[in-house]
Formats: C-alpha cells, structure tokens, sequence
C-alpha cells in the first residue's frame, strides 16, 4: 500500500491558504520584496531562507499585518488583507526576540490573547492550561518573563502565538536566541507540536539546518526574490542554480562547457585534461557553458585510480578538516581548481589513510554532479 | 586596593563643603533661640511652633500642594501623549521640528516664559488665580516630561506592542495593556519632576499669580524682602526634609527592585 506523502502543492485541486500575487514592497527607493508570487497551503511547515536583507522578514510581517504590500495582492484563505489590520487577521507570530511582555505572569502572557476576544474565564483557564502543558510549562506559569531561562522563554513565546488556534502561526527566527543543542531539541519539539495542532506554519530563518529540519518546503531567498521552492530534499539535490546550491550546504562548482553524448553529456572543465560526464534532465546546446555542482560527501578518495567511477581525476591534499564525525579533504586539482571530498570518520584517527601533500584519486557517479546553467 | 590619601578626604571635604554647607548653616539657625538670624542663642523649636500658627503661610503652603498635584498630572498626560506620538508616530510632516520645539521651553528664560503667559492670560481676559497658575506650570513641565518619557520610550522594544497588536488588541489597548505598565518607572519619574518644578517655582508663578492665590515660593520671597525670619529658616528645613525623605525612598525602592530582578535572572540561568 502506498503511503500518502504530504504534498498539496502538487495536486492542482488543491486550495492554497495563503497566497502572494504579484506582491512587490518598496520603502522608499529601495525595494525589498519584488514581484513576489507563491501559494502556501494549510499545515504546512514552511520555511523563508535566505541571507539577512533578503526580505525574507518583511514577507512574514506583510502576512502578520505590520506592512502593507506596495503592489499586488495578499490572500489568506481567499480573502484579500489589504485593509485587514494585525488584530483582526486570525494569524499569529512568535517574535524574533519573544516580545513577553515583562510585567505579566507567565500565564498572563499565555492568556492575553485570549481575554482580548472575551472568553469566558474558565475557558481560558482550561486553554492556557493546555498550552502550558503542551508547551511544558506547568511548573512556571507563576513566573515572571525574567524569571526563567532563554529556551523557558522561547516556549512561553510559542505557547502565547498558539494559544489562540491561529489558522497561520508565523515564526520569526524562533531559536536564534538559543545554544545549538538546546535549538535541536526545539526543532523536533516544534515539528512535534505543529503535526498535534494541525497549524500551518511559516518560519523565517536564516540557518539552512534549521530550515531542512523543521519544513515541509524551503523557499530559498535573495534580494526580494524566491530563488527555488522545494522540499528539503529537492532543495539539496536538485537546486535550480548556483546560487541555491552554494546557500544549501557545501558544495563544489566547476565552470565547464557541456557537449551532448548519447545519454549523457560531455563535460570539458579544463584544457588538456580527460572530460567529465554527467546525465541532466534538462537539456543545454552544445558548446553551452555551464556549471558543475558536486557535494563533498558524493566525492570518493581513493589512492589508485578507481577502475569503475564514471569520473575520476588526480590531485594533491593541501588541506584536512578534522570535524569528528567526518573529515574534509581539500584536494588541488592540476589545473589549480580546489575540490572538497568529505569521508566519514568510521575508524578511529590514528588509523587515517591519507594525510597532507598525498597524491590520491577524486572519483564520483555520472548522476552525482548537478549541470546548472550559468 | 589603593590606600585613601589625604589629597582624596581633602577634595571630597572641600567639594561637600561647598554643596552643603550653606544648608547645613540654615537648619542649626532654624533651631535658634533668638529673633536675630545669624546670632546664636540656644537651643529651640520656637520657629517652628509658631509657623504652624502663620496662616498666610499654611495657606500658601496648601495652594502650592494644589498646584503642583493638577499641575504635574496634566503635564505627565500630555508630555507622555506627545512623546508617544514623536517617538512612535513614524514619519510625518515637520517632526523634527516638533521634537526640537518640545525642548525649547527647556532652555527657554523662565521670565519670558512667565511674561508671554501673563500677556495671554491678560489678552483672553482670563482672571489670574490658582487655575492660570496651574496652567502655567503644565505649559513650562509638561516638556520635562516628554522628555523623561521619550528617553523610556526610544529603548523600548517595539516588538512588545506589535505582539499586542497580533494577539487581538486595538493600538489603544495595546497602549494600556503593555506600553503603559513597561513605561510606567519613566511616567511616574517624570510626575515626580514636574511635581518638583511646581512646587519651587518662583518666577513664572509671580507672573501668573493673582490677588487671590499666592504659592509658597512667592509668600517666603515676599517675607524674606522685609528681612529674614528665623520662621523662614524652619520653613526651609521642613522642605529640606520633605524633599530628603522623598529622593531616599525613591532612590531605595529603585536599588531594591534593580537587585532583586537580579536575583530572579540569575535564579532563572541557574535552573535553566
């Protein structure tokens, strides 16, 4: 039996909940978000990444209320908020510095939303005290913002945004306050309690970790622009471009000229020496220059030449990173190009085989390498 | 740690000297047995007795309190609504010239702010009493105000108010819920310092004064003209005292709630 895989955004019956319709921002001369047309659908966990000023902020605020499209169109769950202002919109958002609010109990913070529509006490009693307990909190709902810790915090931030069951819970760079073992935890705990509630999320960040983690797709950013929506997967493997390739992770990328060769393509990288091959579903002229993306961990080192590998070539080490889990080799190739091969440190140190200066063999699959058009 | 020298006790002698000796002087002659103000004669509490039977001076003293209290509280709303608005407002026509004007009256002579409210006063035929005396120092406070709230409210985080806004709150509410009790040190500080600019202004209030109301400050100028009482002296050292009392308890209340946030904080890392 096949399992159903998450994916609203392929099935065009489909209703979108959010969606962005030529939205462009201006302030002043500069413009932040331009152009800008994407659907998200309902309990989804989506992620804006991308470097600081990208607009990646501004686009979840224009959702929360705070900023108003210069052009174009916002609609959440069909209905145009243009006019809508933040306390009216049934969307919430967990501020990047938290935002409690200082002079009231942990559990008046979790209640604030609340009182504000006008509920019944013992409703909102019996909700914060969900929220509290959902979120791990029972022990500090007494507190004082001040008077817990900076992860206690983050949890009391994202129990105040849901208390209200918004339809939309946006999050802004929701663990960049916190150390990287306590962020992972929260990651899970997140993903954990957005697949109880059935919220769609929409998280901001700029830690490609983080984004790979938590979302169901990553919406990679830059200048005001949404580079290339994909799932996690898709994003790492198969990146639209260079820009995309280079923000995900490490990668290796070498400028060459492809030329069509049956199934594959030909791939000539620098002057007198031996070709690479590549396969690519998507089809570039002969002679057409392109880019060859590679991730270390698909790069094979070898001290004879592999007898199998679709491409090989010799280089030099110049470099060792020692990580713990894994180790990267930077290996000069002899036309002067760097490549990075990543192994797994599977034995212990002592027993590494190769070291410094070592002249050792880069080998990798034909469908490793990604052709990117430049 | 470094040794105390003889050149440190001299400077901070000398510098205390100078800020506190004249006061010190006008409590001990406040205690003096004799008419005369500046010839000891022993130990007394005379003066004091008797300034509590000077009714002109005990109606002065309570016109001031009245003054002052409706004085500084209109001054704290509307120095904390224009700060509000020139902090907060975002950008709109001539607001920097509407943040430089509101600290003009700062540095503005107290005579000429006096004199110009005299003139509107006399123009709009509004008959000078208690309440223009009010007005006046509402005008000459309120800036004060809006400057102690406004130093508050450029540090505040803006995030604070935006999450009220998101959790449902209307701008007023979230005005009143949030902004207001986290500013709420900067407002009552600013009361305090308008309360304190009412209570010993002399010059605008003599400006603005009329028959039928005079303010302390006026009544122990106009007492002093015709020679200093020794009544005068114990008067002074009533206010000295007030004012003491008030700064220390200010100053304590402040220290302790600094120190036991502290407290929390490093209880809260602690069970982290």
């Amino acid at each position: 039996m096949a399992q159903t895989v998450f994916a609203p955004w392929d099935d065009p019956q489909a209703k979108p909940l959010i969606q962005f319709k030529n939205v462009t921002k201006r302030f002043g001369d500069f413009v932040a978000i331009e152009n800008l047309t994407q659907d998200i659908y309902e309990r989804e966990f989506f992620a804006l990444l991308g470097p600081s000023g990208c607009g990646k902020t501004t686009l979840m605020r224009m959702l929360a209320g705070f900023e108003r499209a210069s052009e174009g169109q916002i609609l959440i769950a069909g209905q145009d908020m243009a006019a809508v202002p933040p306390n009216k919109r049934a969307v919430n958002m967990m501020f990047q510095s938290y935002a409690l609010f200082p002079h009231l109990s942990i559990w008046e913070n979790i209640a604030f939303g609340l009182k504000r529509e006008g509920k019944p006490k013992d409703e909102i009693a019996a909700r914060v005290d969900e929220m509290l307990r959902l979120t791990r909190l029972e022990k500090f709902a007494k507190r004082k913002p001040h008077q817990i810790s900076g992860g206690q915090r983050q949890r009391v931030a994202l129990a105040r945004s849901l208390a209200k069951a918004p339809k939309l819970l946006l999050l802004d760079e929701p663990l960049g306050a916190l150390d990287k073992k306590l962020r992972q935890d929260t990651q899970f705990e997140l993903m954990d309690i957005q697949e109880k509630t059935g919220t769609t999320f929409v998280i901001v960040t700029h830690d490609q970790e983080e984004a790979m983690t938590v979302s169901s797709r990553v919406a990679v950013m830059d200048e005001g622009r949404i580079i290339q929506v994909a799932t996690p997967a898709q994003i790492y493997e198969a990146p639209n471009s260079v820009y995309v390739a280079d923000f995900i992770g490490e990668v290796n990328i070498i400028g060459a000229v492809a030329t069509r060769e049956g199934e594959s393509y030909r791939i000539d990288w620098a002057e007198g020496q031996p070709p690479f091959t590549a396969k690519t579903a998507t089809g570039f002229a002969d002679g057409q220059r392109c880019h060859l993306a590679i991730r270390p961990e698909k790069v094979a080192i070898s001290e004879e030449r592999p007898t199998d590998a679709a491409n090989a070539v010799e280089g030099q080490i110049i470099d060792i990173a020692y990580l713990g889990n894994i180790s990267t080799y930077y290996v000069k190739l002899a036309n002067g190009q760097m490549i990075k091969a990543q192994t797994a440190n599977t034995r212990r140190l002592s027993r590494r085989s190769f070291t410094w200066e070592d002249r050792v063999w880069l080998s990798w699959t034909e469908t490793a390498a990604i052709m990117l058009e430049t | 740690m470094r040794r105390f020298s003889w050149f440190n006790a001299t400077s901070l002698t000398l510098g205390f000297a100078f800020l506190y000796l004249p006061m010190i002087i006008l409590i001990i002659y406040s205690f003096n047995e004799s008419r005369l103000v500046t010839v000891w004669a022993g130990f007394s509490t005379q003066w004091y007795i008797s300034l509590l039977q000077n009714q002109s001076f005990l109606d002065a003293a309570w016109v001031t309190v009245k003054v002052a209290i409706a004085s500084s509280t209109i001054a704290t709303v509307l120095g904390t609504m224009a700060a509000y608005v020139l902090v907060r407002g975002g950008r709109f026509m001539g607001r920097t010239l509407f943040s430089g004007m509101i600290y003009a009256p700062l540095v503005m002579p107290e005579v000429i702010t006096g004199l110009s409210l005299l003139l509107l006063f006399i123009g709009i035929g509004l008959d000078r009493g208690i309440f223009t005396i009010i007005l006046a120092h509402t005008t000459f406070s309120m800036c004060f105000v809006s400057v102690v709230v406004s130093s508050r409210l450029v540090s505040f985080d803006n995030s604070l108010e935006e999450a009220a806004l998101d959790l449902g709150c209307s701008p007023f509410d979230a005005f009143r819920l949030v902004t207001l009790p986290i500013i709420a040190p900067a407002v009552i500080s600013g009361w305090l310092l308008a309360f304190t600019l009412s209570l010993d202004d002399l010059v605008i209030a003599s400006f603005t004064a009329g028959p039928s109301a005079t303010t302390l400050p006026i009544r122990i100028f106009s007492a002093v003209r015709m020679g200093v009482s020794p009544e005068i002296n114990a008067l002074s050292t009533i206010m000295i005292g007030i004012v003491t009392v008030g700064v220390v308890t200010a100053s304590i209340v402040t220290k302790r709630s600094s120190i036991a946030q502290k407290r929390d904080e490093q209880a809260a890392a602690r069970t982290a």
